[in-house]
């Protein structure tokens, strides 16, 4: 499944999210056709079951999807989607069709069954059809379902990268459901699993910088010589293609294990190692590409601008950082190397 | 080449059982082993306990039954060798024989040659040591001098090597020296490697003080020393290609970013179970560092499992690996304040003491930063 995917969304994203439309759809023009080929070629349900139109694909299998997504700045709330709608399989809901999003920054209160309040930084909040969120419930926790059409205002921002991230104001909106947070889900789960798409979205817009870098350093010549000859920029594609393998494997390792329960542990030492190699990679580029790397013309800034977002978006660095940190000296100095062998059944405690 | 070849790979459940097994037997030999010795990692030497792993079968692990061998998995090598790290536990002695010498030998050796030296390396008694680097050349290997001349009765060497891990300690050294003309056979044609019997007439060995005092590297001199038929391995002229067909196992194992673990033990034992928020966040960051290059190390031993020859994926581990690791002392330093000490002082202090003095030296074994990122950009089609 997992190289059908690879070959279908790559395809896709190859022909229809070229440089010129991602540039486009930054100026808030909503990529419907994108969305239409994603919808038509089952990418958008992958996750979800067969009897909905999906492909019951597991995070191993959709991580390839997120990858390419990153790799291609695909300009769509794609990964989100697959996100919320793998959470309302978990609570029972049940997946949906159309334009759904996540959201994990919220003030939303519940009062007699309808909320009030904020979502804020909603990926694609003014395009979505569907967002879903967590929400503090007299017992607990509950996971809802919410029309943006029912907000009562949305105030449009966006990220460093052009990228929609909506404030949506509800003032008692009825959710379109709703229901308790199963126990062994964390209250942070869409924080922890927006983390594990950003990690693996990072890695793939490294591969591409690291492609396009390599391949500017051959052609562009200095010195009577393509600046690849000389070994100061060896050296610094070599440290970039570092970071972009540290970066891939980091995010497939949470992918990997998160098929039954998000190995947070895992995603959480993904995030860090993605977006500590973003810094340097992003830094790398430009410095490789130089003044025709600034431009608004050249493609670099479409990567470069959403790894500078990317990093701090579901926790940043040193969120998660803190969290491994907190368990790791909790463990001890004689819990420290079993903790590091067994990382992968690992689970950090997410404070709200 | 490509970063594809990182790809994620778990340890088999046959490998990951004998983790347990290890633990168990290292907490009992190890029990009051000092820590500033456990940061000795793979520079600690003591034959006995080299026999002892010997006597339990995990040595020589990957090598076939009837070289004393236990035909197992590259993983399961993997798992005895990183929790024989992560403990400190004092390696050393048969450390380059295991990792390198006996693969070495099993692959281009003749049966003579693996029957007469592999049973030994995996009892734990038959130490090697590595000859490349020599005065003039380091970085540059294509332009070492030492030479063995053919005679009736076999091979004359003369020569130096120098930076010679624990050729004080070791019985044989495998070498690369020129067998042929250079003019003639080109820059990386005409060497041969040899293994040389380190008791022989006419090699010298002298050790070379490290700037903490201590003595691991050596410089070995060879003066007429008469090798017979059989101290060739593999084809005379491809020393080259023989060389580099070992640098996947050189560089991409665990040794290769856990030479401070030791003192990640003492950090953490230090700061205690509430790390205020820099501690938290700057062991948070050395733990999904590990994390991730464990994971790398873990994909080019799935490579290796395959018969593959990751060389290229194994210099990005070397390097990632080695920068971490004289990064710890930098970063831990500033983590808990109790200045290095040597001699005395809390374990932390003794630690730190030892790795930082160390930590320059693990971008230059096996394999300088400058050289491995060059070996990269080549894989990238740059050079």
């Amino acid at each position: 499944m997992r190289e059908l995917f690879e070959s279908t969304i790559e395809r896709l994203l190859s022909d229809i999210a070229t440089p010129e439309y991602v540039r486009a759809a930054e100026q808030n023009v909503w990529p419907a056709d994108l969305w239409r080929a994603l919808e038509e070629n089952g990418i958008t349900l992958a996750g979800a079951p067969e009897e909905v139109g999906g492909s019951e694909a597991s995070w191993a299998d959709l991580f390839v999807i997120v990858r390419a997504a990153g790799q291609h700045a695909a300009p769509v709330p794609l990964v989100e989607m697959l996100l919320g709608n793998w959470l309302l399989e978990q609570c029972g809901i049940g997946s949906r069709s159309g334009i759904l999003t996540v959201a994990t920054d919220s003030t939303l209160t519940c009062s007699a069954g309808a909320l009030s309040g904020e979502l804020r930084y909603v990926p694609w909040g003014r395009n979505a059809e569907l967002v879903v969120t967590v929400v503090t419930s007299d017992e607990g926790y509950d996971v809802v379902l919410l029309e943006p059409a029912a907000a009562e205002r949305i105030v449009e921002g966006v990220n460093v990268a052009g990228e929609p991230r909506d404030i949506l104001h509800f003032s008692a909106a009825l959710p379109l459901a709703s229901v308790p947070l199963p126990a062994g889900l964390s209250p942070s789960v869409l924080l922890a699993g927006g983390a594990m798409l950003r990690s693996a979205q990072i890695a793939g817009a490294l591969t591409a910088i690291m492609t396009l870098t390599s391949a500017y350093a051959g052609e562009r010549k200095q010195f009577g010589r393509p600046i690849s000859a000389f070994q100061a920029i060896q050296q610094q594609l070599a440290v970039l293609a570092e970071q972009t393998a540290a970066a891939n494997i980091a995010a497939e390792a949470a992918f990997a294990q998160s098929d039954t329960a998000l190995a947070t542990f895992s995603i959480a030492a993904a995030k860090v190692s993605t977006s500590d190699a973003a810094s340097q990679a992003t830094s790398i580029g430009h410095s490789v590409h130089g003044a025709i790397g600034f431009t608004r013309e050249y493609s670099l800034h479409l990567l470069t601008r959403r790894l500078w977002a990317w990093r701090s978006e579901f926790g940043s660095s040193t969120y998660w950082s803190k969290l491994l940190g907190e368990a790791v000296c909790n463990a001890g100095a004689e819990g420290f190397w079993p903790l590091i062998t067994q990382s992968h059944n690992e689970q950090l405690p997410i404070s709200e | 080449m490509s970063i594809s070849q990182f790809k994620y790979s778990t340890i088999p459940d046959e490998a990951e059982a004998l983790r347990q097994e290890v633990r168990a037997f290292l907490a009992e030999a190890l029990k009051g082993y000092p820590a500033v010795k456990r940061a000795y990692s793979w520079m600690g030497f003591d034959a006995q306990f080299s026999r002892l792993l010997g006597s339990r079968g995990w040595l020589g692990m990957a090598l076939p039954k009837q070289y004393g061998g236990g035909e197992a998995s590259p993983f399961a090598r993997y798992v005895i060798i990183e929790e024989l790290l992560a403990a400190g536990a004092p390696v050393s002695a048969h450390w380059i024989a295991d990792r390198q010498s006996a693969p070495l030998i099993l692959r281009f050796g003749t049966e003579a040659q693996r029957e007469k030296y592999l049973p030994p390396i995996c009892r734990g008694e038959s130490y090697f040591c590595i000859g490349m680097s020599e005065p003039n050349s380091g970085s540059d290997l294509a332009s070492i001098t030492s030479n063995a001349q053919k005679t009736e009765a076999g091979w004359l060497l003369n020569g130096q090597k120098v930076w010679t891990t624990n050729a004080q300690h070791s019985h044989y050294m495998i070498a690369l020296v020129r067998t042929g003309d250079k003019e003639e056979s080109g820059r990386h044609g005409g060497m041969s490697q040899f293994i040389i019997d380190l008791s022989l007439p006419g090699v010298t060995i002298r050790p070379i003080a490290d700037l903490s005092g201590n003595e691991h590297f050596n410089e070995v001199f060879f003066d007429n020393v008469q090798l017979d038929n059989d101290a060739l391995i593999g084809a005379e002229g491809n020393g080259w290609g023989q060389v580099t067909a070992e640098l996947a196992f050189e560089r991409s194992g665990p040794e290769r970013f856990l030479s401070s673990i030791a003192l990640i033990h003492t950090a953490i034992a230090a700061i205690g179970k509430q790390p205020d928020a820099l501690q938290a966040r700057d062991i948070g960051r050395i733990t999904a560092r590990l994390v991730t290059l464990r994971n790398m190390s873990l994909a080019v031993t799935q490579q290796l499992s395959e018969g593959q020859n990751p060389a290229w994926a194994a210099s990005c581990v070397k390097d990632l690996g080695n920068v971490f690791e004289q990064d710890l002392p930098e970063i831990l330093q500033l983590l808990v304040e109790d200045q290095p000490q040597v001699g005395g002082g809390s374990d932390h202090a003794q630690v730190l003491a030892y790795l930082t003095q160390m930590a320059p030296s693990f971008s230059l074994r096996g394999g300088t930063r400058e050289i491995l990122r060059g070996i990269i950009a080549r894989g990238l089609g740059l050079r």
